[in-house]
């Protein structure tokens, strides 16, 4: 008897709790419990890296509709693979992450991506034209970018910039001059992680961005310009000025093509330090905090990579990211993509760090620390934003360890000088790559 | 005329059929599912486009492409390099170990050592020597040893990073640094150096002081030419530190000869005192920039292949000395009585009588070897880093490269699938011809 009035109490007080929070949910967003269903969602992120941080996005989504269901799988980084092979056998997820532009590309062409022409109102609203672009193959738009790395960002040692007297320099004559200052004081100025070929091509794009402006730059990303046109030849001749100063690279030439992305920056930041400037993307930070005793502000800190062509170019920004697609078309993915491009999905993400968005209605005082602020801010606030060139290319030129543009720009740093060969190598492989690919 | 089987006989063979089938199933599904399917499959698939299920119709493309593509061909050499190199190595020093161990009375120690890597996954294996193998001495093990070694016979110096801060202080054959400019006595040289790190800074160094000229002598400071921002070049200013215990020299202008040498003090001074008339030159001795030593590039494009050779044989050398001295234990001893009984000598014994008695052992160890070796993955996949896996490039490696990472053409992957099958044939054939000549 008494347990089942137990039961009793509780089903009544379960029911007066769901019929008032969906009364709630009703006053505030009418009709949204109306939606149900269940979304599958294959994502690279995992325990140690995100998930938790995208369940916290989920639950946002949860409380407008409580009745979808997002099932997140987290796949790791065997996910582009993983991903091909569901595809090619005709059972995608409803929903996934992809890094790469290039595949992105492929499975529109495919036709196996359903278009999200429904997000492009709330899209357009939130987002800069560059990100609608960003998603958008032949006419379509197709992809979210909900979460996004600033890629034009230099880590520094405060310490050993202050051993050296330099400040943080603005300009890439500025950065050239406080290299120089920098060997002087004893600390090579650059640790450059040359063992995986995607540092390199990013020190290139940011580069070629910073001479020449995003759209030259996108035509170079499509091959619409080839790579052995003199603009190539200039960013390439800029970068030598980096890479060909051996003396001034923790380790050399020949033991920067050793260390990996990690290693170069523990080399940066462990004390003594062994080179005082990384040039890579905001997840730096995370690296430094996790394998180094450095502390944010007065052992590490970062700034905007140098101008190189005065003006608008300045201010661009090239980012990595996370493309969101759908392999499938229903009311409740409908509702989820159109949520993930509201503010309140990347502030559920972006207050804990760790995250950047081009959403411009995410306020600079959400990140949780200063540098935080300082690399992600500037991806909301910036009106020319470009994707990682490599990651456009077909993956066999973009995307190869130790072949295609990774390899051909570890034979740049090898070999600094021999500018014009390293544009016939890029090019031919470029050729071939793109030749496959139609 | 021949009588029609009875309904009974004809029930009883099929029964003994079904029941052969009932237990050979399991068996059949799996290894088809397993084996069967999918190698028919990667053949079939080896034809055609780059993706999707089956893709599109190419022919033998694939194929040509696989004996055309620079770094595929680099896997080729090298597999070809693995079995001309590994099998035999491997045999030969498992041989070695399995005789030698007959011989001491710690044998089942030495044994155990020799066999563990057999129990580390060939992954961590890679992960593990590629750690041991980093060219700076202050990571890598195997350079480290050689770092010790070599600076019992070549001290680095104490400046060795530094160079001058002043053209006119330059390298010359000799060694070291010399200031261009001829001095007389009473003269004044100042040797600026910089890219010397605070922390290698000598202890004890204080503010570097300019001498004032003294007649008869040519005195002088050897410093540190930076302080914060840089300053001005070749002049000493207040903030940069003198470095003391520096080798100084005094070469005559003529001959180079080293007239008179000198160490500085805390504040970088130092002092030639009682010269003659003439002119001389100013120099830092070489021993103050002897560079320490670098260490091999093992993971470096020419030496990676040999690098993960020798992380493998360390792996299997315990393998193949298992099984031989398995091979040695079931020996006849009295034929080798026989020959020391006749005179022979341990190494005639060992070469006429032990290796021929063990030779199908031998040949055991190295067919599987060959295929082992063909096959071989995981550890170059672990051990090469990025930059130099085209250069340690194999044939499986290779397959997955261009059939899963970047690439996704699976047309080509199934292709140099199909190839590598080819090439395992023959040995296996070999290898199930041997096993039933043995049976």
């Amino acid at each position: 008897m008494t347990r089942k009035r137990i039961a009793l109490v509780g089903i009544a007080a379960l029911a007066l709790f769901v019929a008032t929070s969906a009364v709630a949910n009703v006053k505030s967003h009418t009709g949204t419990s109306a939606v149900s269903g269940t979304i599958t969602f294959d994502g690279i992120w995992t325990a140690s890296s995100g998930q938790k941080q995208f369940a916290d996005v989920i639950k946002a989504f949860n409380k407008l509709y409580p009745n979808v269901k997002v099932n997140y799988k987290p796949v790791g980084n065997d996910l582009p693979t993983v991903l091909a092979t569901a595809v090619a056998g005709g059972h995608p997820p409803d929903m996934a992450d992809i890094a790469q532009p290039g595949t992105v590309a492929q499975f529109a062409k495919q036709g196996k991506l359903k278009p999200i022409t429904y997000a492009r109102g709330v899209m357009a609203k939130n987002f800069a034209p560059a990100w609608l672009a960003l998603g958008t193959y032949s006419g379509k738009l197709y992809a979210l970018t909900f979460k996004a790395a600033n890629k034009s960002v230099v880590w520094y040692n405060v310490p050993a910039f202050k051993n050296a007297g330099v400040q943080p320099p603005k300009t890439f004559t500025q950065l050239l001059t406080a290299a120089k200052t920098l060997k002087a004081s004893g600390t090579p100025a650059y640790s450059i992680g040359g063992a995986d070929g995607w540092t390199l091509t990013d020190m290139f794009e940011n580069i070629y961005l910073r001479t020449f402006g995003a759209a030259k730059y996108n035509a170079l990303s499509q091959h619409k310009i080839k790579w052995t046109d003199p603009s190539v030849a200039t960013a390439l001749k800029t970068m030598a000025k980096i890479v060909g100063d051996t003396g001034n690279i923790a380790g050399g030439s020949s033991g920067a093509l050793q260390y990996g992305f990690n290693d170069s920056v523990t080399n940066a930041f462990a004390s003594p330090p062994k080179g005082a400037m990384v040039f890579e993307a905001d997840f730096v930070g995370g690296v430094i905090t996790s394998s180094t005793k450095a502390k944010p502000r007065t052992g590490f800190n970062t700034f905007t990579w140098p101008q190189i062509t005065p003006g608008k170019n300045a201010s661009a920004v090239e980012i990595g990211g996370d493309l969101f697609v759908t392999f499938r078309d229903t009311p409740a993915i409908q509702a989820f993509v159109k949520f993930l491009a509201t503010p309140a999905a990347a502030i559920a993400w972006a207050k804990q760090g760790g995250f950047g968005t081009g959403n411009k209605f995410v306020a600079a005082s959400v990140y949780p620390d200063p540098i935080t602020r300082a690399t992600e801010a500037p991806i909301g606030q910036a009106k020319d934003v470009v994707f990682d060139m490599s990651d456009q290319q077909p993956p066999a030129f973009g995307a190869t360890t130790g072949q295609g543009e990774w390899g051909i720009f570890q034979q740049f740093l090898k070999s600094p000088n021999d500018i014009s060969g390293i544009q016939q190598k890029l090019e031919s492989a470029a050729a071939a790559a793109y030749k496959k690919a139609k | 005329m021949v009588a029609a089987p009875t309904p009974t006989a004809e029930q009883g063979r099929l029964g003994k059929y079904l029941v052969g089938a009932v237990f050979l199933a399991p068996a059949l599904i799996l290894l088809g599912v397993w084996m069967v399917y999918p190698v028919v499959y990667t053949i079939v698939r080896s034809f055609f486009g780059e993706s999707g299920f089956i893709g599109t119709w190419v022919g033998i493309d694939n194929y040509r492409t696989l004996f055309s593509t620079h770094t595929l061909l680099t896997a080729i050499k090298n597999n070809a390099i693995w079995v001309a190199v590994v099998p035999a190595v491997v045999t030969a020093i498992g041989l070695v170990f399995a005789v030698l161990t007959e011989r001491i009375s710690w044998s089942v120690a030495f044994k155990t050592v020799v066999f563990l890597p057999m129990a580390i996954s060939a992954f961590a294996t890679g992960v593990t020597w590629r750690i041991m193998y980093q060219q700076d001495p202050g990571l890598g093990a195997v350079n480290a040893l050689g770092k010790t070694i070599h600076n019992v016979f070549n001290p680095p110096g104490v400046l060795a990073q530094a160079f001058p801060s002043i053209p006119a202080l330059h390298t010359t054959g000799g060694g070291g640094l010399v200031l261009k400019a001829p001095l007389r006595p009473g003269g004044v040289a100042l040797l600026g150096l910089t890219g010397i790190a605070p922390q290698d800074v000598p202890s004890g160094a204080e503010q570097a002081v300019k001498p004032a000229a003294s007649q008869g002598d040519i005195v002088g400071t050897v410093w540190r030419d930076f302080k914060p921002g840089g300053g001005k070049a070749g002049v000493v200013e207040k903030g940069e530190l003198g470095l003391p215990g520096v080798t100084v020299q005094l070469r005559d202008a003529q001959t180079g000869k080293v007239v008179q040498s000198s160490k500085s003090a805390a504040d970088g001074t130092f002092d030639f005192k009682n010269l003659g008339q003439g002119t001389y030159n100013a120099a830092i001795g070489p021993s103050t920039f002897a560079k320490p030593w670098g260490g091999f590039a093992w993971l470096g494009p020419s030496l990676i292949t040999a690098s993960i050779m020798i992380a493998y044989i360390w792996i299997w050398a315990g393998f193949s000395m298992v099984v031989i001295a398995a091979g040695l234990a079931s020996m006849p001893r009295d034929v080798l009585e026989a020959a020391r009984t006749d005179g022979a000598t341990e190494w005639q014994v060992f070469r006429r009588v032990t290796v021929p008695l063990l030779a199908p052992v031998l040949s055991v160890v190295f067919i599987t070897m060959i295929i082992n070796v063909l096959k071989v993955f995981d550890i170059v996949y672990a051990l090469a880093p990025e930059s130099t896996q085209a250069n340690a490039n194999v044939i499986a490696l290779a397959m997955y490269r261009t059939a899963f990472q970047g690439g996704q053409n699976f047309g080509v992957g199934s292709a140099i699938a199909v190839f590598l099958f080819l090439l395992v044939i023959p040995v296996l054939a070999l290898n199930i011809r041997r096993f039933r000549r043995d049976i």
